[in-house]
């Protein structure tokens, strides 16, 4: 009779072995996952300050993602969904300056090129260094902004301040008001990530 | 025969099996990836997109437009009428002689606003609501038109002509509500229909009816950024039959001149009178005969409430 606790080494270990190498590939896919971050409340706002006036719009439905795996990152904003504290500065925007009927939304498309100084599993500040091409109004042009990740246990925080130039976009100021728009604009994102769930 | 013998031990062979698991696991993630380049198209697609600025003020030339003051924003509006160039050089062709209104309009929320107003015209104090019952859109959620209701009332506080008669308080006032529909066809042009019922509670003919029904025809043309051009024309359904006075039709041309915080328009209309209660039934200017006045509105927007944003 054979002894059923004598246990059979030759023959276990090699189930176990592909057992754990199968576990293994299972669960990495959910840790890749877990590189994926999104927002569809993300805050960009901007502020044209000159002597006579600052104007500032503010937007809180911007959409992004963020692979910190391979540090692509892409932001999508509606152009009518900025609101304006300064009456008539809303239709101003949307029918004189962006012509929003035409060019509903503006886009970037970039990459952190540092991200692999981005340590997940250490919680903290980090400084990103971001390049790609931002279209507005129709015109897309390359720029580098300097930003700050936050990492925490379950969020991304992501930050920075840049500087737009509305003429580089082709916004037309007419001389009447060329006063009241500033030659740069300074730009404020704000963005908090959490890890993209599909189907959400 | 042979190849199906291989390929058999091929499938069987574990690591096959784990190089599989390896390629699902690859696809998954590239899947995932382009996943959310087309969930943000999709999603910037996907919102309501409403219609902004279909009239440049809350007033399209003397009847109201289907703006809104927004919440918190205050408007000061100073509306003057001249008298009627026909008037011949002794009354400098209408400019001697002025009604002036003067409007104070705040924005209740961002469906409501009113109004309160005195005006040199019978000394009338006024006052109204304008609520935002539809909103134009596109996008996720199709609406057509704007639509907005107006209700407004005006009291008379000149002192009773006619002391020996038994005068009502209630005489002295009258009422207008309206159904604003509008359409902003494009960037230029935008059109309103006003169906508008104007009540007196006392009127000066027997032949008057108290209640004035009249449908408001009214556009607006934008030739640049700043300048538009306005019309309107109230059609009077049942107008004033009395033999004393003859009453037309309003009809009035104007244009917008927008510069910053101001919208100023400048008018040219058969009616002299700038409330509803009045410029509706009371016209007495006939454009063939030079009974035309010129005109101007004053907007001044203040924000008074800071908009939480």
């Amino acid at each position: 009779m054979r002894d059923c606790n004598k246990v059979n080494i030759k023959s276990i270990k090699p189930v176990i072995k592909n057992l754990f190498i199968i576990l293994f590939v299972v669960a990495s896919t959910f840790v890749k996952a877990q590189d994926k971050y999104f927002t569809r409340t993300g805050n960009i706002s901007f502020i044209s300050k000159t002597p006579i006036i600052d104007i500032a719009g503010y937007n809180k439905e911007v959409l992004s993602y963020i692979n910190l795996k391979t540090g692509k990152i892409v932001f999508g904003v509606v152009m009518k969904s900025f609101k304006f504290p300064l009456p008539l500065a809303e239709e101003h925007f949307n029918e004189n300056y962006v012509e929003s009927d035409k060019y509903p939304d503006a886009k970037f498309n970039g990459i952190i090129t540092n991200i692999n100084d981005i340590d997940l599993t250490k919680y903290g500040d980090y400084k990103a260094n971001v390049e790609g091409s931002l279209t507005i109004h129709g015109i897309t042009k390359k720029i580098k902004v300097t930003g700050n990740i936050k990492v925490t246990k379950d969020k991304i925080f992501a930050s920075a301040v840049f500087k737009i130039a509305p003429e580089d976009y082709n916004i037309i100021i007419p001389n009447l008001v060329v006063d009241k728009i500033a030659k740069e604009v300074d730009t404020y994102v704000d963005m908090i990530y959490e890890p993209y769930v599909k189907g959400k | 025969m042979y190849i199906l013998k291989h390929l058999k031990l091929v499938f069987y062979k574990k690591y096959f099996f784990i190089f599989c698991l390896i390629l699902t696991n690859v696809y998954y993630s590239v899947s995932q990836e382009e996943n959310l380049d087309s969930l943000i198209n999709t999603e910037l697609g996907d919102h309501i997109d409403y219609t902004i600025a279909t009239f440049k003020a809350t007033r399209v030339i003397n009847g109201q437009s289907i703006e809104r003051m927004q919440k918190g924003d205050l408007d000061f509006r100073i509306t003057h009428r001249f008298g009627e160039i026909n008037t011949g050089i002794y009354n400098f062709y209408g400019l001697d002689y002025s009604n002036i209104n003067f409007s104070l309009e705040y924005g209740l929320n961002n469906w409501a606003m009113f109004g309160i107003g005195r005006g040199t015209y019978n000394k009338t104090y006024s006052g109204f609501l304008k609520f935002s019952i539809l909103r134009q859109s596109k996008g996720k959620k199709n609406m057509p038109v704007s639509l907005s209701y107006f209700s407004g009332m005006y009291v008379n506080s000149q002192k009773w002509l006619y002391t020996e008669r038994n005068n009502h308080y209630s005489s002295r006032i009258a009422y207008c509500h309206q159904i604003l529909i509008a359409r902003k066809f494009n960037k230029r042009l935008s059109v309103q229909l006003t169906p508008s019922l104007v009540h007196r509670n006392l009127v000066q003919y027997k032949e008057d009816a108290n209640d004035i029904y009249s449908i408001g025809f009214s556009g607006r043309y934008k030739l640049i950024n700043r300048v538009a051009v306005n019309f309107e024309y109230f059609y009077v359904l049942n107008p004033n039959k009395n033999s004393v006075i003859k009453h037309y039709n309003p009809l009035s041309v104007g244009f917008d001149i927008e510069t910053g915080g101001h919208v100023f328009q400048i008018i040219l209309s058969n009616s002299t009178g700038i409330t509803e209660n009045i410029f509706i039934p009371e016209t007495t200017g006939k454009w063939g005969n030079g009974g035309i006045c010129l005109g101007f509105n004053i907007s001044r927007v203040f924000t008074i409430k800071k908009k939480s944003l």
